[in-house]
C-alpha cells in the first residue's frame, strides 16, 4: 500500500477539523476527494504534505509503510509526495528554472543520484513545458509571480511533471481553469500516470472526472470520509448535492 | 563635554597627526594648508558625533572610538606592500585596478597615469602637484567640513586617495576598481580621500572596495567627492567586506549637472560597524540618481545607511532602494532624506527600505523622509520590516528543498532586487556568489571584492540558463 491514513484527528488552534479520517491509496490508482467547502479537504492534503501549524491528536499516516508524521516536508517530497496547491504561492526573485533545478537535484541527492546535467535538465524542462503547454515566458519568470490563476494551476502540473512524484495530491487544480486549460491539465496528469504511482484529486466538479477518471470517489464531510464509491458517486453528487449525505450521516 | 571628549583616545593625537600630515604634502597645492587648517577648526568645534545628535541617534560610535588608533602616515616598503596587494588576480573582470594601502595610493611603477584620450587616474596627492587647476576647481567643493565631523576630520588628516579625471565626451570602457585593503598593522586609522571628475558627456564605472586582509582592527574614514558634468554618467559600486573588529565610515558626495546620471549601489557584506553616507545634489534639469544598497548583517554588526538627495532644480528623478537582512543581534539604520526645493517642479522621487529580521534580537531603525517645498511632484517613500514568508517556505520545501536552502533561496531572492541591478555581468556573478556565501555563513575575509584567491564555489541552485 502506498498511502494509509488511519483514524486521523487534526486540530487547528484547539478546534478539531479532521475527526477520524481513513483513506487507503494503492499504486496505480486514481482517487477523487469531494465534499462541501470547509470540510477539511485542504487540511488533509496539507497534513499529508507536512505543513506546520496542525495538531495531530490521534491516528497515523503511513507512506510505503513508513511513518510520515515524523518526516519534515522536504523529506516527504523527496520520498515522492507532491502537493498541487489550491493557492500556489508567489515567490518573487526565485526563478522557475533555479527553483526546479534545485528541487530536482535535492531529490536526486536524497536517492543517492548525481545532480542532473544542465543539458539533461534543459531537455526535461522543454519536454514538460510542452506537456502542459506552458510558455517559456512563464518559466523564465519568478515562481508564480504575476501568473494568472489558470497559469498558476498549469504551473503546478508542470512542477509535478518535472519532479515525477509517486503520490500526487492535486488540491482543486481544476478550479479557475478554462475548458481548454482543463483538458490540457487533465491530459498532463493522465500522461504522467503509471502503474507505480497514484493520484489524489480534490475537486468540486464532476467535470474534471470526465477527463481524469477516478477508481474511487470519497466524500469528506465535516472532517470524516462518510462515503466512498466508484466514479458514479461523483455523478450522483453532481445531481443531488450534499444535502442527502447530511441526512444520511444524521441518521447513522 | 570635556570628559566625553577625553574618553576618545584619538582626540589627543589629532594635533600631532595634523602636523605630520601638513608637512608631508602641505606644499603641493597652495590652498591645501589653509583648507586643512579650517577643517581642523571645524572638527574641533564639531567633535566626534555622539548619540545625542539626530543623525547619530541609533549609531553608537563609542566602542569604535575607544581604541588607541594610530594614523597611517608612515611611508612603507613598497616590496612588502606589493606582495600583499597583488597576491590575487582579477579573474574575468577586465578592469583597471588601483590599490590603496592604508589609505595611500600604491601602484607597481608610476602613481599617476594618463590613459588614452586624456583620462587621468592615480594618486590624489600626486594630482595636487600635477593638476592644480583641476584640484582648485573641484577639490573640497562638495564635502561639508563645517557640518560633517568626519568630512572635517578627513579633510584635516587625509594623505592620499584616488583621483580620476575623465575629459569631455570620453567613455572609459574598462571599469576602474579602487581597492582599499586594511589589516597591515594593528589599530590603524585610515583617512582616505578621493576625487572623481567627469566632464560633460563622459562615462565611468567605478568599483570601490573596502576589504580586510585579516582580523586586525581598523578605522577607515573615507570621503569621495564626485562631479558629474552635463550628460555624463557614473556607475558606482561600493563593495564592503571588512572584519568584525573594524569600522568604516564611507561618504560619497556627488554634484550632478544637467542630465547627469548617477547610479550607485552599495553591497555591504560584512563589517563591525559600517556607516555609508550618500549625498547627491541634482543641480541641473534632467539629472537622475539611482541609489541602491543591500546589507547583510549578523552577530553584533552594525550597518547604517544615510542618504540625502537634494532636488534643487525641476525635472529630475531619484530612486532609492535599500534592502537588508539581519540575523542574531545585528542592528541596522536607514535614514533617507529627500529634499525637493521650491523650484524643483516635476520631480520624481522614490524611496524604499525593506528589511528581513531573522531573530527577535536584531533591530532596524528606519526613517524614510520626504521634505517637499514644490507642489507639482511625484514622491513616495516606504519602509517594511518582516520575517521570511512561512507559506513560501512551505511551498519550497514541499518541492523537496531542505529548510536551510529554502531560507537561503528566499533571502537571496530578497537581496536580488538590488544585486541584479549590477550592470557588469562578471561583477554581478561575483557579488551574487558572495551574497550566497555570506548567507550560508561561508564568506571569509579572504573574499575580497572581485579579487579572489580561490575559484568561486558553485551552489546547487546557482544556475544561469542564459549561459548554457
Ligand atoms: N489556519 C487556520 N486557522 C483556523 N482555521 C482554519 C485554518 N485552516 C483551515 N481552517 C478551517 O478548517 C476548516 C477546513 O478548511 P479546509 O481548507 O481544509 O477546507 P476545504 O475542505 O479544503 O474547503 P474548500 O472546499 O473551500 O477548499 C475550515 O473551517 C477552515 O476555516
Ligand atoms: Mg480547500
Amino acid at each position: 500500500m502506498l498511502l494509509q491514513v488511519k483514524n486521523l484527528h487534526v486540530s487547528i488552534n484547539g478546534k478539531e477539523i479532521l475527526k477520524g479520517v481513513n483513506l487507503e491509496v494503492n499504486k496505480g490508482e486514481v482517487h477523487a476527494i469531494m465534499g462541501p467547502n470547509g470540510t477539511g479537504k485542504s487540511t488533509l492534503a496539507a497534513v499529508i504534505a507536512g505543513k506546520s501549524g496542525y495538531e495531530i491528536t490521534q491516528g497515523e499516516i503511513l507512506y510505503n509503510g513508513k511513518n510520515l508524521l515524523d518526516m519534515p516536508p522536504e523529506v516527504r517530497a523527496q520520498e515522492g509526495i507532491f502537493l498541487g496547491f489550491q493557492y500556489p504561492v508567489e515567490i518573487p526573485g526565485v526563478s522557475m528554472t533555479n527553483f526546479m533545478r534545485t528541487a530536482l537535484n535535492e531529490i536526486r541527492k536524497y536517492h543517492g543520484q548525481e545532480p542532473m546535467s544542465a543539458k539533461d535538465f534543459l531537455a526535461r524542462m522543454t519536454e514538460k513545458k510542452d506537456l502542459v503547454e506552458l510558455t517559456s515566458k512563464l518559466t523564465n519568470r519568478s515562481v508564480n509571480e504575476g501568473f494568472s490563476g489558470g497559469e498558476k494551476k498549469k504551473n503546478e502540473i508542470f512542477q509535478m511533471a518535472m519532479l515525477d512524484p509517486q503520490l500526487a495530491i492535486l488540491d482543486e487544480t481544476d478550479s479557475g481553469l478554462d475548458i481548454d486549460a482543463l483538458r490540457i491539465v487533465a491530459h498532463g496528469v493522465n500522461k504522467l500516470k503509471t502503474t507505480e504511482n497514484a493520484t489524489v484529486v480534490i475537486t468540486h466538479y464532476q467535470r474534471l472526472l470526465d477527463y481524469i477518471v477516478p477508481d474511487f470517489v470519497h466524500v469528506l464531510f465535516e472532517g470524516k470520509v462518510v462515503l466512498s464509491g466508484g466514479k458514479e458517486l461523483a455523478l450522483e453528487l453532481e445531481e443531488k448535492g450534499y444535502d442527502w449525505i447530511k441526512k444520511e450521516t444524521e441518521n447513522h | 563635554m570635556k570628559i566625553e571628549k577625553n574618553a576618545i583616545p584619538a582626540l589627543k593625537n589629532i594635533p600631532h597627526w595634523f602636523d605630520i600630515v601638513s608637512d608631508k604634502n602641505g606644499n603641493a597645492f597652495t590652498g591645501l594648508r589653509a583648507y586643512r587648517q579650517l577643517a581642523l577648526e571645524d572638527f574641533n568645534r564639531l567633535g566626534f558625533p555622539n548619540k545625542k545628535m539626530e543623525k547619530w541617534r541609533h549609531t553608537d560610535l563609542s566602542a569604535s572610538l575607544s581604541f588607541d588608533y594610530s594614523l597611517a602616515t608612515q611611508d612603507f616598503n613598497m616590496q612588502d606592500v606589493l606582495s600583499d596587494v597583488f597576491e590575487c588576480d582579477v579573474h574575468d573582470l577586465e578592469s583597471f585596478v588601483v590599490n590603496l594601502y592604508k589609505g595611500r595610493f600604491v601602484f607597481k611603477e608610476n602613481n599617476l597615469f594618463t590613459l588614452p584620450k586624456g583620462v587621468i587616474v592615480g594618486s590624489l596627492s600626486a594630482a595636487f602637484d600635477q593638476y592644480p587647476e583641476l584640484i582648485e576647481k573641484h577639490f573640497g567643493k562638495y564635502g561639508k567640513t563645517d557640518k560633517n565631523a568626519f568630512h572635517a576630520l578627513n579633510s584635516a588628516l587625509f594623505l592620499d586617495g584616488l583621483f580620476v579625471y575623465v575629459p569631455k565626451n570620453v567613455i572609459v570602457e574598462k571599469p576602474l576598481q579602487l581597492i582599499n585593503a586594511v589589516g597591515a598593522s594593528d589599530d590603524v586609522l585610515v583617512q582616505n580621500r578621493n576625487l572623481i571628475v567627469l566632464e560633460e558627456g563622459s562615462q565611468l564605472t567605478l568599483i570601490h572596495c573596502d576589504d580586510s586582509y585579516n582580523y586586525k582592527r581598523s578605522f577607515t574614514n573615507s570621503l569621495t567627492e564626485v562631479f558629474i558634468g552635463a550628460n555624463a554618467s557614473l556607475d558606482h559600486y561600493r563593495l564592503q567586506n571588512i572584519n568584525n573588529n573594524s569600522t568604516l565610515i564611507s561618504s560619497l558626495v556627488v554634484e550632478q549637472e544637467r542630465n547627469a546620471q548617477l547610479s550607485t549601489n552599495s553591497i555591504i557584506l560584512n563589517g563591525g560597524l559600517i556607516r555609508n553616507e550618500t549625498y547627491t545634489k541634482l543641480n541641473g534639469e534632467g539629472a537622475n540618481a539611482s541609489i541602491l544598497g543591500v546589507y547583510l548583517a549578523d552577530k553584533n554588526q552594525h550597518i547604517d545607511n544615510q542618504v540625502f538627495v537634494d532636488h534643487a532644480v525641476p525635472n529630475c528623478t531619484s530612486n532609492e532602494l535599500f534592502k537588508g537582512i539581519l540575523d542574531d543581534y545585528a542592528r541596522a539604520v536607514f535614514n533617507g532624506h529627500i529634499l525637493v526645493r521650491k523650484d524643483a517642479q516635476k520631480t520624481l522621487a522614490y524611496q524604499n527600505n525593506a528589511n528581513i529580521i531573522l531573530t527577535d534580537k536584531a533591530v532596524i531603525n528606519t526613517k524614510p523622509f520626504l521634505e517637499i517645498y514644490a507642489d507639482d511632484v511625484k514622491c513616495s517613500h516606504g519602509a517594511t520590516v518582516g520575517q521570511l514568508d512561512e507559506n513560501a517556505l512551505f511551498y519550497i520545501r514541499q518541492r523537496g528543498i531542505s529548510e536551510d536552502n529554502a531560507r537561503m533561496l528566499l533571502m537571496y531572492a530578497f537581496a536580488a532586487d538590488v544585486t541584479q541591478e549590477i550592470k557588469i555581468d562578471s561583477l554581478r556573478d561575483r557579488i551574487e556568489d558572495m551574497v550566497k556565501k555570506r548567507l550560508r555563513g561561508e564568506l571569509s575575509i579572504c573574499d575580497q571584492c572581485v579579487l579572489q584567491c580561490s575559484s568561486p564555489e558553485k551552489y546547487n541552485f546557482e544556475i544561469d540558463m542564459s549561459k548554457i
